[in-house]
């Protein structure tokens, strides 16, 4: 059955605070979830105070002055700081985001910042995403075709047929979305998920494939397509403004296309 | 403890290559109840107030006792593909999740017969 209470070991107790130096005007409360795996204890929330005038405007300024500056300990994955890589996904303020592209000015009071919800937690803000990883490979996220490649390597596609993968391309697999969704939490072994299927859907509607069939056999499922409820959490918490509900009712739609 | 590989996890016994079945069903019965729901809803304003041989006299109209008769096995209909999608949802343990699933179906067929022979006692009977 779902579970709405965590594990015993797993619940969040109060953690260390750091104070801001003295002389700080502009301080801001971080609470940030930390974990341990090794050290066998519970995770804790600790409090460290910012001096926002001797930062930059971004959580990931904060993270990364935290960690440079008052504990090295704080654990994070972060690479590209401009919303293109994808590692700084986190849950900041309630919302799964980019830490990278989330201004703290746009946080009212303390900041709370949690690893990615519902994903087994490897160290501080770093979710083990094997398993979404795993099913993004299970869709084959990659051009299958039947016809040889044509002389000059290139298969064509209009303009037209182009745009139908806009809204679809632009998703760097941050998976907000998939940690987002309650049906994912419930049944993440089986649903694949919103980041997954928008993927399925942008190699579904990409007119160079030549697979499509079979891409929508092996979508065809009460788990792995049908447990969406359009519930819409994954188009609200996309950082980058795609609609991921919107991809998975495409795939629906196509399905009737072919079956109704 | 598992050893399977995170891909064999994730690709699992493959699809059921069902599904379009019980979502097309759960569109057609939505869209059947949209007039029915405003029709059953208009009708029961304007019986307000009347005894029970009034109700059997509009009851007794063929048109009444055919679209009470949709209603019903509609909402039924629909009823039990929502709550087949909730025990799937919800209900992780596969015994208890097969006898709700048996469960609401026995029970769905169970009102849906009774309920229609009901309203044709009403409409025709004695």
């Amino acid at each position: 059955m779902v579970e709405f209470a965590l594990p015993a070991n797993s619940r969040v107790q109060p953690g260390k605070v750091h104070k801001a130096p003295a002389g700080a005007k502009n301080v801001k409360v971080f609470k940030i979830y930390r974990y341990d795996p090794d050290s066998g204890s519970n995770p804790r929330l600790d409090s460290y105070e910012i001096d926002l005038d001797a930062c930059g405007p971004m959580v990931l300024d904060a993270l990364l002055k935290i960690k440079n500056e008052i504990d090295s300990t704080l654990t994070f994955r972060r690479s590209c700081r401009e919303g293109i890589c994808g590692s700084c996904a986190m849950n900041i303020d309630g919302t799964n985001t980019l830490s990278c592209l989330k201004p703290i000015e746009d946080i009212k009071g303390e900041a709370a910042i949690y690893p990615l919800p519902h994903m087994p937690v490897v160290k501080d803000l770093i979710p083990d995403l094997t398993v979404p990883y795993a099913q993004l490979a299970s869709i084959k996220p990659w051009m299958q075709t039947q016809s040889p490649t044509p002389p000059d390597g290139e298969r064509l596609q209009s303009p037209e047929e182009r745009e139908k993968l806009d809204g679809l391309w632009e998703c760097i697999l941050c998976f907000c979305c998939q940690t987002s969704c309650p049906s994912y939490w419930w049944n993440g072994d089986r649903y694949l998920g919103p980041a997954v299927l928008l993927q399925a859907a942008r190699w579904i509607h990409d007119s160079r494939d030549e697979m499509t069939g079979e891409r929508l056999d092996a979508l065809e499922d009460p788990f792995k397509l049908y447990r969406c409820h359009t519930i819409m959490n994954c188009t609200r918490t996309c950082p980058k403004g795609l609609n991921p509900a919107k991809a998975i009712g495409s795939i629906k739609q196509k399905l009737l296309e072919r079956g109704a | 403890m598992s050893l399977r590989s995170p891909i064999g996890r994730a690709r699992g016994l493959g699809s059921a290559k069902q599904g379009l079945g019980h979502h097309w069903a759960t569109i057609v019965t939505a869209v059947g109840l949209i007039p029915l729901s405003l029709w059953f809803v208009i009708s029961v304003k304007g019986l307000v107030g009347l005894d029970y041989a009034g109700f059997k006299a509009w009851m007794g109209q063929g048109s009444h006792a055919a679209l009470m008769i949709l209603t019903v096995l509609l909402v039924i209909w629909h009823a039990v593909l929502g709550l087949a999608m909730v025990i799937e949802d919800y209900v992780h343990c596969e015994a208890k999740k097969f006898a709700a699933l048996i469960a609401i179906r026995l029970v769905g067929a169970l009102l849906a017969v009774g309920m229609t022979v009901s309203i044709l006692k009403v409409a025709v009977g004695g």
